[in-house]
């Protein structure tokens, strides 16, 4: 177990959720639960963040916003979709405005289906998170052992 | 206190700083009812932190943070190798000014107010900080630290005043509520973590890192009101930490007029009618 597992911060984003799953996210981070005990926090700020929790549907409108927080959330990151909207779009997916799941805006690594969904599942996805946050960073490293290797040839 | 004592310093500081930042969120998840995480999570973050990409707006706002770190390391080995207290103000003002500086580079709005806010905390806690050096130098006769911690008596009998002042202005210097304007280490969703906005990774780690030497630095401001021994000096100085956080899990923040006009008053009276004393005394 190195250091990526043990201090995953987490950034939440509700995209179009009806505020059941987000409530949840904030139960698993409250005294009750207490996901700092796995040095778990709440920044709210992408570049501090490992994983990406997002809740409710994508749409046109929110599609860009969550691209946006992605791509500002520095390698190694876990996206993780919360709830059975985030997930599929859920009952709103046969809507005229709904895209579908998180999956339509980013590549999701998690899915955590429920209505709402339950912080017991909340934490067990950020348990399996911050396994695939370790299997991440040791890519990171072969790739980044590959390219020294490969500007090395060039020259 | 020689260069062996500093050299201390440059290497556990960081060990000791981080120790104490483990304890603080131990302490305030029991505070609000909550496990919280293992003592040595801030090793953990900073070891995670190390770990990541390191995005960048604009690459000198590393340099600056950089800078912020190597000044803080300055200024604590000079202060534990016994040197001038009136530099050591200086290098911790000027370590202070990197910080900001960093700030304003990333150019991002929250950086902004985070960069405002640590501005007008540098601004209320100078008067005491440098009071307290007033004080020690009428009471010892001299700035060199060295002479300082070797005077016989304990130096709060005749600075109550001067430590009531210092006190006052130890939240701001370890962020902590009622005065942690500019960056906490409590609501990361919040403005007041604005300074810190843009920065990730390495750079982020390496604040971290500057805090824990700050950490240890401030302490040691307090531990001087009972160098006399050394076992009193350093229980006392860990007192004054645990109390530090104990006003911040019972206290709100504050808006920065009331920061700055509470630390400056508290200076000027507490700290003034002490010096004022000192004066008639001699």
């Amino acid at each position: 177990m190195g250091f990526m597992s043990k201090s995953p911060w987490v950034i939440h984003y509700d995209g179009s959720s009806c505020n059941g799953c987000d409530i949840e996210v904030l139960a698993a981070l409250m005294p009750r639960y207490d996901l700092e005990r796995f040095g778990i926090v709440n920044t709210g700020n992408p570049k501090h963040a490992d994983i990406l929790l997002l809740t409710g549907s994508i749409n046109e409108q929110n599609r860009p916003v969550v691209r946006n927080i992605y791509d500002q959330m520095p390698e190694p990151k876990v996206v993780v979709a919360i709830g059975i909207c985030a997930t599929s779009g859920g009952i709103f997916r046969e809507c005229y405005n709904v895209m579908g799941g998180a999956d339509k805006a980013v590549p999701v690594d998690l899915y955590v289906p429920g209505c709402a969904v339950r912080p017991e599942a909340i934490i067990d996805a950020a348990v399996q998170a911050v396994g695939i946050l370790e299997k991440k960073r040791a890519a990171m490293k072969v790739a980044d052992r590959k390219k020294d290797h490969d500007t090395t040839d060039h020259h | 206190m020689s260069l062996l004592t500093g050299l201390l310093y440059v290497l556990f500081a960081p060990i000791a700083g981080g120790l104490l930042a483990g304890i603080d969120r131990k302490l305030t998840a029991r505070l609000q009812g909550r496990i919280g995480p293992p003592l040595l999570q801030p090793f953990y973050d900073v070891g995670k932190l190390l770990l990541k990409e390191n995005l960048v707006v604009r690459r000198s706002q590393n340099l600056f943070m950089e800078f912020f770190l190597v000044m803080t390391i300055f200024t604590g080995a000079l202060m534990f190798s016994g040197g001038d207290f009136l530099l050591v103000i200086f290098a911790l003002t000027l370590a202070g000014v990197f910080f900001v500086l960093g700030g304003f580079k990333s150019s991002s709005p929250y950086s902004f107010v985070g960069a405002h806010r640590e501005a007008l905390q540098m601004m209320s806690y100078e008067p005491a900080v440098i009071l307290v050096a007033v004080g020690m130098y009428m009471v010892t006769g001299s700035f060199q630290i060295k002479e300082i911690v070797q005077y016989p008596k304990a130096l709060i009998f005749d600075l109550p005043g001067i430590f009531m002042a210092l006190l006052f202005i130890l939240p701001i210097k370890f962020r902590k509520s009622p005065f942690d304007l500019s960056t906490s280490h409590h609501a990361h969703q919040e403005i007041v973590k604005g300074i810190t906005t843009e920065f990730s990774g390495r750079t982020l780690a390496l604040i971290e890192i500057a805090h824990w030497y700050e950490y240890v630095l401030v302490l040691f401001i307090g531990y001087l009101f009972f160098a006399n021994n050394f076992w009193w000096g350093a229980f006392l100085a860990l007192v004054v930490f645990e109390l530090v956080i104990l006003v911040d899990n019972a206290a709100a923040r504050v808006r920065w007029q009331w920061m700055l006009g509470g630390a400056w008053i508290s200076a000027l009276v507490l700290g003034g009618l002490n010096v004022i004393f000192l004066m008639l005394r001699s």
